[in-house]
């Protein structure tokens, strides 16, 4: 029988070589007449030891990493498709410390599986949520999710449960899904991980969810910058289809849910919900008035669940499992788990899923290893590029919606990134004004005028022309953008910049 | 200035395809991008006739939307990521190295049409930064050598 050898295909084990590692593991096995199955399996989103190629034994999974081409040959000498002893030896995958302390729940199966092939997604619990949810009522399923107490993992928070009750309420003959895969955020890429390594539990979800609320169409709305993403998506929705899972009669059961990918177009503000809505129209992404909320008048004016892609990659284990299995994990109003994702300055950079309650500091530390310069980290900016930047003095703050709500912070999507002791802080209030300023709408003034003044302000603060009276008038210029902008663009930008000012004042050469 | 000349069936043709899906201007954008590497403004009076909107709106939503172009790209195009994970890690560094090295700025095309230049927020490549993506095919961890290694391998590729 063949060995199965796992090479990853995720884009960034691609982006340090697993293709040419892939190849070179394919070539050294042909030459030695060896017989092997090579997998392309997703990333287990350890990026310090990517590529990693594993090897099916008896015991289970062996790792090797970072493996580079030349590594190859002497892999092989060292007998490695027997889980031979080498250099590159991490031992068992599932051993590695980094990976063994996590609760993957959304990740189940992330890493180990073949994307895009449906025998290896059921094999490995794949839609077993589907197949309870179709015993269901509609408001049974609802029940499941707000018993799970899930909420929004795209930024803003909102419980799960309470948007699709809403949708499943509203009248309407036509109901909408739109899945947010705008992940535009900084630091983050938990999202383009499902979709990529595992895109038939988003596929999965967004149909549970189709069922809840009676919808029968879904859209995904994909930014353009992940081309593979939208490759396994298309792959994996038309397997589902292929197989019954989509489309007029989802398993014999007579309900009908069809699926698109619809490709954004490099525009950071559509991951604004109702700027996603209108750039899914047609339009330019201008950011709509609410209310109406888009659960009552979205897409094309319709009743719309509209979630980021973490939170419907969470519903399948939910109805599979049960809402009280999920609300287990957690603290406080924080149910379940976050893929946290370690970024930036730092030595073991990747995907972590814990329970809410870890701390930056188990983070950063632990898991991370310090920064990748080995220098002090001096700031984290947690929550994308609108995330407060968060001191060493925060650091033991445990990930929690309301704890971090508290420290004038946020969690966001769970992207954490990493700044060493060379960051000037003043720099990067100013990079916060000119990211809004390049991706503001343009609606709302605040937004629109404030964030180009807001550059000037910080040139002027940057350049030592009276800073006393240009600080005062950052604090001015962010009040106006946080409490008038008309969405979390202008409305959150002043969070890294008086983030930053509060924190590191010194940068901004205050006294 | 005149337009370059441009495959004018190639643009009818994905508009015919595509324009009966619902909000059907983004996917015939990109249809017209994938198929000719940009937009040439004489298809603005075909895509607004198809749809039934205004040549302006048809206009909006190409200038709104950083991706979309207008002009002619270079062989390859180069998208370096500006945004904060990046930065963490000399991504300015890195960027003043890749204008110095092709002698261009952002949104600029070289003499010998080989590269074009961009910026880009994020590619989703954080764990591995900084990073840059050349023709959608995302590289990690590049600083100015790999930079110039990568050059050199995409120029023998053609």
């Amino acid at each position: 029988m063949s060995i199965k050898v796992f090479v990853p295909r995720d884009s960034s084990a691609l982006s340090l070589g697993a293709e040419k590692t892939a190849k070179a593991v394919a070539t050294e096995a042909a030459k030695r007449g060896l017989d092997i199955e090579l997998v392309r399996n997703g990333s287990r989103g350890l990026f310090y030891l990517e590529p990693l190629v594993e090897i099916e034994t008896a015991k289970g999974r062996v790792a090797y990493g970072p493996v580079q081409p030349k590594d190859v040959p002497s892999l092989f000498d060292a007998d490695f498709l027997k889980g031979g002893s080498h250099p590159l030896s991490q031992g068992l995958t599932e051993e590695i410390e980094y990976l063994k302390k996590q609760e993957r729940l959304t990740n189940a199966r992330v890493g180990i599986t073949d994307p895009v092939n449906l025998q290896d997604y059921i094999a490995h619990d794949g839609y077993k949520g589907l197949k309870n949810a179709l015993n269901m009522e509609p408001a049974e399923i609802v029940k499941q999710v707000t018993d799970s107490g899930l909420r929004g993992r795209g930024g803003a928070a909102f419980p799960t449960g309470i948007k699709w009750n809403t949708v499943l309420n509203a009248q309407g003959e036509q109901k909408y899904i739109v899945c947010n895969a705008d992940e535009g955020d900084s630091g983050t890429f938990s999202d383009r991980m499902i979709m990529e390594d595992d895109p038939f539990v988003l596929v999965e979800g967004m149909t549970i969810a189709g069922l809840a609320v009676g919808a029968t169409q879904g859209y995904i709305y994909l930014r353009v910058e992940y081309p593979h993403a939208h490759q396994n998506l298309n792959a994996a929705i038309a397997a589902a289809e292929q197989a019954g899972y989509l489309g007029a009669d989802i398993c014999g059961s007579g309900k009908a849910f069809d699926l698109e990918v619809r490709l954004g177009a490099g525009a950071y503000v559509c991951g604004e919900e109702t700027s996603l809505l209108e750039s899914l129209e047609g339009k330019r992404g201008l950011v709509r008035y609410k209310p109406p909320l888009p659960a009552i008048k979205g897409l094309f004016g319709k009743p719309t669940v509209i979630n980021n892609v973490i939170s419907l990659a969470s519903v399948p284990i939910i109805l599979d499992k049960g809402g009280e299995y999920y609300k287990n994990f957690g603290m406080g109003r924080s149910r379940g788990t976050l893929p946290i994702q370690l970024a930036g300055n730092i030595k073991r950079p990747g995907l972590i899923e814990k329970a809410f309650g870890i701390t930056l500091r188990e983070l950063l530390y632990d898991y991370g290893g310090g920064s990748a310069t080995g220098r002090p980290i001096k700031a984290v900016q947690v929550g994308g590029p609108l995330g407060s930047f968060v001191p060493e003095s925060q650091f033991d703050t445990p990930l929690d919606y309301e704890a971090f709500a508290a420290n004038w912070a946020v969690l966001g999507h769970g992207g954490v990134v990493v700044f060493d002791d060379t960051v000037n802080m003043a720099t990067m209030a100013r990079y916060a004004m000119e990211f809004c300023a390049i991706e503001s709408c343009g609606k709302c003034t605040p937004c629109r005028i404030g964030s180009t003044r807001g550059v000037e302000v910080m040139d002027k603060i940057i350049n030592n022309q009276d800073r006393a009276k240009n600080i005062a008038l950052l604090r001015d210029l962010s009040d106006v953008m946080l409490n008038s902008s008309l969405c979390a663009l202008g409305g959150m930008t002043p969070y890294p910049v008086l983030s930053a000012l509060n924190h590191f004042p010194g940068d901004f050469g205050a006294e | 200035m005149s337009q370059p000349d441009w495959d004018k069936n190639t643009v009818a043709q994905v508009i015919e395809s595509l324009k009966d899906k619902p909000g059907a201007m983004l996917p015939i954008l990109h249809g017209i991008q994938d198929a000719l590497g940009y937009i040439p403004k004489g298809s603005v009076p075909l895509i607004a006739n198809a749809l039934n909107v205004s040549r302006a709106e048809v206009h909006g939503v190409i200038t709104f939307y950083h991706y979309f172009r207008d002009t002619p790209p270079g062989q390859h195009t180069i998208h370096v990521c500006r945004a904060e994970s990046c930065q963490s890690m000399n991504g300015s560094g890195l960027e003043a190295h890749a204008k110095t090295k092709l002698g261009i700025d952002y949104h600029e095309t070289t003499a010998d049409g080989a590269f074009s230049l961009e910026p880009v927020y994020c590619l989703g490549n954080c764990g591995c930064s900084p990073a840059i993506s050349v023709d959608g095919e995302v590289y990690g961890r590049v600083n100015p050598e790999r930079f110039d290694e990568i050059l050199d391998e995409v120029r023998a590729q053609a």
